[in-house]
């Protein structure tokens, strides 16, 4: 039975990448092989939905505008909420059992409504059509999930780590770097996707705040998808291409994710 | 309850070991006595926690054997070595009871319900838990887990010997000595085979009969406490042992003489036969150093009171000589003359006691 | 155990201008177009809970409701024990570890319409692999026309989409687990089956909190995906609340009612996460 332990993850991955690999499929088709029959695999094989995304400067603009925005975001994120979190793991204070769902909250509203209201904030403190409005706006529901992931794997660490560390004279924010942070590693790695990852697929706010300069690539892709009729190619050929960044991401992170904590001093 | 040997072993958690500093222990040779309460001390990275997991069985050494009694166990895994161990940060399970947890390990090796309740009740009185049995486990202070843990190696009746691996670490510092008081008492009563792995001499020293002092992966001395400070075989274990530690001066060897500042000092070892070109010093205690008339010339630097007496720092040129003088004695001030007590001065070869 | 000292607040500080900036304002917005009808020309008349009595007196709120509560259960059963088993069999470390978390973080990083088109042309009867090979199996499936086929498309859509998100959190909580509980165990004689029940899972309590709040907040909020797969169709078999909520919005072109809406389906989410919140932190301090 132990043996066969293996069969789980590959069987689950075979069924992700089904799908996938349709994508990629498409991507290399042009739309009318695509709406023509069913293929398994590209009959008549074409990087031209590839060459115009990269070629199309409202393509890949896209792109690069979603990454400036997302990659702000993760980092304000992630900074902001590691102090939050050492506070709720290790202090009890007014209000912190209340604040602490209060932050869970913020991602239980439905989106439709608030876009409205979301673009006129931002257009009253003059950042409409700027990545950092996109930024600041993912934090509604990023940085409550930071806080949340950081703060469990914080409370796994015992409280015992920090008395030891003041005691043997380190100042806090040493003791944060030394000690603190690579106990947490794989909290900080998972965290640290996470808020990639949903601030790069959020569509709604970031088609509400920007207009030209920092459109991001899901409202490109949006545009083609309903406008133009259903570029399929293309939009698969974008679609593909959406995962590559978050794929560098996880693998960048992987040794945090994967990261044990050995008990023991440093 | 066995004896354990140590034989020859070497490890290195190198694939391809290089040179000397590759291999975590270079070659541990030792035996520990049936029921013996063990020290194994030495500052951090010296090799006492691979070698305290090479005789749990975490660990398979690269080299060397492990023997329990006349049991080869080298290759076998730790549950049937019939060993206990308490780790640095306390290991309980947190969603049982303190009973359910001293109760796990003879559960697991499917003894009767009968024997478990009556087992579990008799180690937690000994371990004064007897009033938490029904409460979670995850409810407890540190040392109050660590006595878990303690107890369940105590639980079974055929544990070989208890690893402890600094267990006093995460402990409060007032609390620190009740735990340590009580693993003694508990040696002393129940007679297994400890082996106590820590970087702090007091903790060694008050817990062990036999101290075995590591240094960068081998074994410098076994020793009971007294012959390891009176006796120390190696400048480190005067160093380490001790405070302050030993101190340490570097000497000339001449016609059988060992000479210190110009002066001829007497050693309680023997001088002849020292090869040359090889680091000679002289090693002598502080407690074994003594104002005098006359002797070695030397400049009074500092005082620092140590309670019941105080720790002098005083220099002839570089060297650094300590002394310690009673805390009602006045303590002489800029220049004096200090004499070393004979029996206690040692002269040490390449670090290694003159034979 | 936990020291108390309102200095802490400094240190939640950032975290709450930050949410608060973008979370109060909106929010006050919205509760204000939802007690007030316009007739256009940005002049807004006080109504009262008009909106609200509208919106819980009418039955096709009770059917999205339904539905959505059946989605959300099913979708909940098979993506957590999904998750977590996945986290246990996947490797620790080294090449085949780095692999599967990079494979297995795919569909999460596919942007929601993208995924929704992706399924809809697997699926389809004649063009889509899915739809092809089930039917040349002899299945008659054509998830446009029946109601299940559409529910079943739904739910493993949603399956491959977010169970990675719990195997994850879930491989993230595995992982942060010392390796001293595992030697103790070993030393304790411990079966495989105890340690997971005794070490594993505890351990993994907090992910598993996360891990479940978030597929439940998120499945209950679901639409893109949704919408571009089925449109809500056939009929109103797979209308969800949100995308009920977005059908009557765009219809009517009026803020109160869509506003109003919003805030119930909002108020349902808080009430039931926070009976799930408190049931599984039950015996923890806060946060």
């Amino acid at each position: 039975m132990r043996r066969l332990k293996w069969l789980v993850p590959t069987l689950y991955i075979a069924f992700l990448m089904l799908p996938i690999y349709w994508l990629l499929c498409m991507s290399f088709k042009n739309t009318n092989e695509i709406l023509g029959s069913l293929t398994l695999w590209p009959r008549n094989f074409t990087l031209e939905n590839y060459q115009k995304i990269f070629t199309d400067p409202t393509w890949y603009r896209g792109y690069i505008n979603s990454l400036i925005y997302v990659v702000i975001n993760t980092v304000l994120s992630i900074a902001v909420a590691l102090p939050a979190a050492y506070a709720f793991s290790r202090y009890r204070f007014m209000g912190d059992k209340h604040l602490f769902f209060w932050l869970l909250s913020n991602r239980m509203a439905p989106p439709a409504v608030f876009a409205l209201p979301f673009f006129q904030l931002y257009s009253a403190v003059g950042l409409f059509d700027t990545h950092i409005a996109v930024a600041l706006a993912h934090c509604l529901f990023n940085v409550p999930l930071a806080v949340w992931i950081l703060e469990g794997f914080m409370s796994g660490v015992p409280k015992e780590l920090d008395e030891l560390a003041f005691i043997d004279g380190y100042s806090f924010p040493q003791f944060f770097r030394k000690f603190l942070l690579p106990a947490i590693a794989s909290g900080i790695g998972v965290a640290a996707f996470f808020c990639f990852m949903f601030s790069w697929v959020e569509l709604l706010l970031a088609k509400t705040l920007t207009s030209v300069d920092a459109k991001p690539i899901a409202a490109t892709m949006t545009r083609t998808a309903s406008t133009s009729g259903y570029e399929l190619g293309l939009l698969a050929a974008a679609g593909a291409l959406t995962i590559v960044p978050g794929a560098f991401v996880i693998y960048f992170v992987r040794n945090y994710i994967a990261k044990g904590f050995s008990l023991g001093r440093v | 309850m066995a004896r354990i040997g140590l034989e020859r072993l070497r490890h290195t958690y190198q694939a391809k070991p290089a040179g000397d500093a590759d291999w975590a222990l270079k070659e541990i040779d030792i035996q520990l006595a049936d029921g013996g309460a063990y020290a194994l001390l030495g500052p951090s990275g010296c090799g006492k926690t691979t070698l305290l997991n090479i005789v749990s069985g975490l660990l398979r050494p690269t080299a060397g054997r492990v023997l329990f009694g006349d049991v080869d166990v080298t290759e076998k895994p730790p549950d049937e070595r019939n060993i206990a161990q308490v780790f640095q940060f306390p290991v309980v399970y947190d969603t049982m009871t303190v009973y359910d947890n001293l109760a796990f390990p003879l559960r697991n090796r499917g003894v009767a319900e009968a024997s478990v309740g009556a087992r579990v009740r008799e180690i937690a009185e000994l371990l004064d838990l007897g009033p938490t049995l029904r409460t979670r486990a995850s409810g407890l202070t540190a040392d109050g887990k660590q006595k878990i843990s303690l107890g369940r190696g105590l639980v079974r009746s055929d544990v070989n010997v208890i690893m402890l691996d600094e267990p006093l670490t995460v402990i409060d510092p007032h609390l620190k000595w009740r735990l340590r008081s009580k693993l003694k008492e508990l040696h002393q009563r129940i007679g297994l085979t400890m082996v106590y792995v820590t970087h702090d001499q007091t903790e060694a020293m008050t817990f062990a009969d036999q101290v075995v002092v590591m240094h960068e992966g081998a074994v410098v001395q076994a020793g009971t406490p007294v012959e390891l400070f009176e006796r120390p075989r190696h400048t480190f274990v005067g160093h380490f042992i001790g405070s302050p530690g030993m101190n340490v001066l570097p000497c000339e060897v001449a016609d059988g003489v060992a000479r210190f500042a110009g002066q001829p000092v007497r050693t309680a070892n023997a001088v002849a036969g020292v090869k040359s070109g090889a680091r000679t010093e002289i090693g002598v205690r502080p407690e074994f150093v003594r104002f005098a008339a006359a002797g070695i010339p030397v400049r009074v630097v500092r005082v620092s009171d140590a309670g019941r007496h105080q720790v002098v720092e005083t220099r002839h040129e570089d060297a650094v000589i300590r002394l310690l003088v009673d805390e009602r004695d006045q303590v002489p001030a800029g220049t004096a003359h200090v004499s070393f007590d004979t029996e206690f001065t040692r002269l040490y070869v390449d670090g290694w006691l003159a034979a | 155990m936990k020291r108390v000292s309102q200095k802490a607040w400094w240190l939640v500080l950032p975290v709450v201008v930050l949410v608060g900036f973008n979370a109060i304002v909106p929010l006050m917005a919205v509760v204000n177009y939802s007690v007030q009808e316009t007739f256009g020309n940005n002049r807004f008349f006080f109504e009262g809970v008009k909106w609200f009595d509208e919106v819980v007196n009418s039955p096709r709120f009770y059917g999205a409701l339904r539905r959505q509560l059946l989605f959300t259960a099913i979708v909940l059963l098979i993506q957590v024990p999904l998750g977590m088993a996945i986290a246990l069999a996947m490797p620790r470390r080294g090449v085949w570890a780095s692999a599967c978390l990079v494979l297995m973080s795919m569909p999460l990083l596919i942007p929601w319409n993208v995924v929704g088109a992706i399924w809809n042309i697997f699926a389809l009867p004649d063009l889509g692999l899915l739809g092809w090979a089930l039917n040349a199996m002899g299945i008659n499936y054509n998830f446009t026309r029946q109601p299940l086929a559409a529910w079943a498309t739904l739910v493993a859509m949603d399956v491959w989409h977010w169970t990675s998100l719990v195997a994850l959190l879930a491989y993230a909580g595995l992982s942060a687990i010392p390796d001293a509980y595992y030697r103790a165990a070993k030393i304790d004689g411990a079966s495989a089956w105890a340690v997971f029940r005794y070490v594993q899972l505890p351990k993994m309590k907090h992910v598993l909190t996360i891990a479940i709040l978030l597929r439940f907040m998120d499945s209950f909020m679901i639409y893109t995906e949704a919408v571009v797969l089925t449109g809500g169709g056939p009929g109103n078999a797979t209308t969800f609340l949100s995308i009920d909520l977005v059908k009557l919005a765009l219809g009517q072109f009026d803020l109160g009612p869509a506003a109003a809406m919003s805030l119930i389906y909002f108020l349902i989410i808080l009430l039931l996460s926070w009976v799930f919140y408190r049931v599984m932190t039950r015996d923890e301090a806060p946060g």
